[in-house]
This record gives structure tokens, sequence and C-alpha cells, in this order.
């Protein structure tokens, strides 16, 4: 593909569905640097859906994720420029919180990152330093259910959590951020350390978890994206290219570009 | 340098060619052997038929394993998907074409009774739906496929008529009760040879639009695409 092509510029939407969003993206770009890592992305993230987002590496799909969350905050040299609407309000606005933002937009990362903690603990981190009221036992039990990982440490769970497996860290990982009781759930390439069986426990938790979450995932792994995802947004050079439903997406993309980059035929 | 998936996916259309003109050959024979009331050719067409099978199965197994290795996407996966609806419509193909010499070598003993002429104005639209629907395969072309989905019509019309010509005679006539079924099958099976051949031009629409119109063929109309639901904007880059 011609990097030098028009720019692709993003329309307004024809149609948007009834459906609320969770997060509302306007002409958003980050630089790090002198480099444009997301060039002039909008895009909406519906509540209770499953957006994936698709693209070669150093798309800016990672960045995009990241800021929405503020996460790219604390990298130097980032800036971003640009509108996140959430509940209406300019996320990346002055006066607005990184760290309530970041309660409630939670993020799970690519290596699964338990603190050198017991199992209980981990899950408690959260919700202890945002002095959230409430029975702690209760929801460290609550958000292990929610994180399909109940059943497997309940006896265990003042025993560290570096001795789970990998599939099990990421989902403890995933209770953790939902002990914060988040709204939306950021997740970047969260399977792709994981072996198979570990790896499509994530995504039957991920399809449970969409009814009560908005998520985001960057994946590389483009039958993930198939498999979970309602809404599949593919980026190249730090564009948003197409934003699709995942099946229409999958089967008959409209642009050149996601046609070649899905079919292998790329670059 | 081209990739050894491209490579198979060229193998397998390769495959799916040589069914079809295998098919349209046998449908061909077939037709001939009925209306010119020849044993031998009728015969050649029974022995085939296992090669078609056998292509069948040969064609189910490759486009199964491209499935499950390449785990393909959009086009390739059209393509693939469609390839298997083909050679298992292309295999029912062959399977009236063996109907039709079974007909044929049923009344073998039977006095020599000339079909009506509409038996044969059908076996040509339907030999050419096919062969036209192939060709929409080869060349991609959706717009001969939705002109092969229209004469459809005119062989079922045909089929109707044949049914009424036939009914008539066979009132008049009780003794032609079993020739008169006999050509009535062999009239059901060319009206379902056509169907096959649309079958395999909507799936070219398919392959080529990704537009599904099966079930509605009258309804021809370019669909307008779907608007990107969610997207703020959709690229066209």
């Amino acid at each position: 593909m011609d990097p030098s092509a028009p720019e692709a510029g993003v329309q307004p939407a024809a149609t948007s569905i009834a459906v609320p969003n969770a997060l509302e993206v306007r002409h958003l770009d980050v630089f790090y640097g002198d480099l444009q890592a997301v060039k002039d992305a909008s895009l909406d993230f519906p509540v209770n859906t499953i957006v994936a987002m698709i693209g070669p590496s150093g798309c800016g799909k990672s960045t995009l994720l990241r800021s929405l969350n503020r996460m790219n905050d604390l990298i130097p040299n980032a800036r971003i420029e640009g509108e996140i609407l959430f509940h209406g309000e300019n996320l990346l606005g002055r006066g607005v919180d990184p760290v309530e933002v970041r309660r409630r937009i939670g993020m799970v990362f690519q290596k699964p990152n338990p603190f050198p903690k017991s199992i209980y603990d981990n899950v408690a981190f959260g919700p202890r330093i945002n002095g959230l009221a409430g029975e702690m036992d209760e929801l460290v039990e609550d958000s292990l259910r929610h994180a399909a990982l109940w059943d497997e440490v309940k006896d265990r769970l003042r025993e560290s959590a570096l001795e789970l497996s990998g599939g099990q860290q990421q989902r403890l990982c995933i209770a953790r951020a939902l002990a914060v009781k988040p709204e939306i759930l950021l997740l970047d390439e969260p399977a792709s350390a994981l072996d198979p069986i570990a790896t499509a426990k994530i995504e039957e938790l991920l399809k449970e978890l969409e009814k009560d979450y908005s998520i985001v995932i960057v994946t590389h792994n483009m039958q993930q994206a198939a498999r979970v995802s309602d809404y599949t947004a593919f980026m190249y050079l730090g564009r948003l290219i197409e934003y699709a439903a995942t099946d229409e997406l999958f089967t008959s993309p409209r642009v050149k570009e996601t046609e070649d980059y899905i079919t292998g035929r790329f670059g | 340098m081209e990739r050894h998936f491209e490579h198979q996916l060229t193998e397998l259309q390769s495959k799916v060619l040589r069914m079809a003109s295998l098919a349209e050959e046998q449908v061909r024979a077939a037709t001939k052997a009925f209306l010119e009331r020849d044993a031998g050719l009728a015969r050649g067409v029974f022995e085939s038929d296992h090669s078609i099978d056998a292509m069948e199965n040969e064609i189910e197994e490759a486009g199964i394993h491209l499935l499950a290795t390449q785990q393909p996407m959009a086009r390739d996966l059209r393509l693939i998907s469609m390839i298997l609806k083909m050679s298992s419509d292309l295999e029912r193909v062959g399977d009236h074409a063996v109907n039709i010499v079974e007909s044929t070598l049923r009344l073998q003993g039977a006095p020599a009774i000339e079909p009506p002429p509409e038996v044969g104005a059908m076996t040509e639209i339907a030999l050419e739906m096919l062969r036209g629907a192939v060709d929409a395969f080869v060349e991609r072309d959706a717009r001969s496929a939705v002109e092969i989905l229209r004469r459809d019509d005119v062989v079922d019309r045909y089929n109707d008529s044949v049914f009424r010509i036939l009914l008539t005679v066979m009132m008049e006539n009780p003794r032609r009760i079993s020739w008169g079924m006999e050509v009535l099958l062999v009239s059901r099976n060319l009206e379902r040879i056509a169907d096959m051949a649309t079958n395999i031009a909507e799936d070219v629409i398919y392959i080529v639009e990704a537009r599904n119109v099966k079930h509605h063929a009258s309804d021809m109309q370019e669909s307008s695409p779907v608007a990107a639901p969610v997207a703020q904007g959709t690229a066209d880059a």
C-alpha cells in the first residue's frame, strides 16, 4: 500500500446505532516527540460491546488504547490532542484527574503483572488505595468470580500470586482491574503470552464481562479479534482505516488496505 | 514470491473448474443420450459419475484443510467457502445427469416417441446457465451471474409447460403414462440442474461483491453498502 496515498479522511458516520457510547474519540492526535503515532482518529466505543483494534506493529493501536485512560501521560515526550469524551466530559481536559480516569477505565497488559503479594492482596490493592468502603472479602470474591478465577483459587487466597500459572495470573490481573469497579476495560494483547487453552479462557471471560463492561482490546491475533469482538477497527500508519461490525470487516471489508492486511497480502 | 497459500488457492480453483467441466459434459452427454435414445452414451455417463464424486471429496478435503490451516479472511474466506458449496452443487448436477440416463435406459425397449420440443429448449438453457455460471466464476463477473439468476425463471416455465403437455398426453392415452413419467422426470432433472447453476451464480455474486442474494433472486438491485454502525467514520482510502 502507498503510505503517501491521499489522507484517509475520516468521515462522519452515515448512521449510528441506538446504544449509547462508553467513549467517543474525536480527532485524536498523539505525538511522541516529532513522531505522530495517531493521526486524526475519530471513533465511538458503544457500551457493553467489545471493540477490537487490529493493525501491524507500529500502527498506533496500542497508543490509541493507552490514550483512552491517559496512560500516555506517563510517557515522556508524549503529547495528545483532540477529545476523548466520557460521559460527555473530555478526559484530556484540564482538571481531569488521571488517577480517577484510570480507576473508571481499567487496563490489563500483555504480560501478566501481578504484584509479589498474595492473591487476595492483589485484588484488594486497588480498592484499599482508593479507599473503597464495604466488605473487602466480598469484593475480592466478587472480583475473582467475575474474572472466572474464584473456583481455582478460593482455597489458596493467601498464597503468592506469582505461584499461579500465566493464564491464571492474567485473570488475576483482570480481577484486580475489576475490583475498583471500572466501567470500561482496556486490554493490550491480553492473551499473547498465553497458551491456547489459557487464551480460550480469557476470550470466554471477555464475552462474559461484556455484559457488564465496555471492552476495548488490542490484538495481533486476527482470529481472536474475529472471535471475541463485536466491532473491529483497523489502523495503519497511525490512521483509522476502517471501523465496522466484526462480521462485516472480516468477510467483506470495504477498504482495500483492510482486505490486504487481513488476507495477509500486506506490504 | 508467490505465497504457498496463493498456490493452494489456485490449485483449489483449478480443481473445481475441472469438476465443473466434467459435470457439464455429463449433462450434455445425458441429454444427448436421452434425446437420441443412445444407450451406449447413457452407460458412459453412469461410469463417469464416480469421477465427479471423487472430485467432490478431493475439493472438500482441500478446502477444509485451507480453512483449518490458513484461517482465511475476507475474499479468501468467501472464495473457499463458496468453492465448497459449488463442488457440492456440481456433484448434484452429476447426479441429475445420472437420473436422466436412468430414464433413458428405462425407455430403451419402448416405442420411440419424440418428447415435447420444450425439453430440448430446456436442455439448451440449462447447459448455457451452467456454462455461464462457471464462466462468471472464472471471470469474477457478478453482472453475468445476475443474468443467469434471471434465466432460471425461463427454465421453470418450460418445466411447467412440459408438465401440462405430458399430462394431457397421458390423460388422452394411458399407454403413454410410463413414457410420460420418464419425460417428466427428465424435465424435472433439467429444472434442478438450472437451479444448481443458479446457486453457483449466487455464489459468484457473494465471492465478488460479498452480497448474499439467495432467496430473493428477483430483487437484484444493488444493495446500499452497509454503513459502519459505530464508526465515527470509515476511511475511504
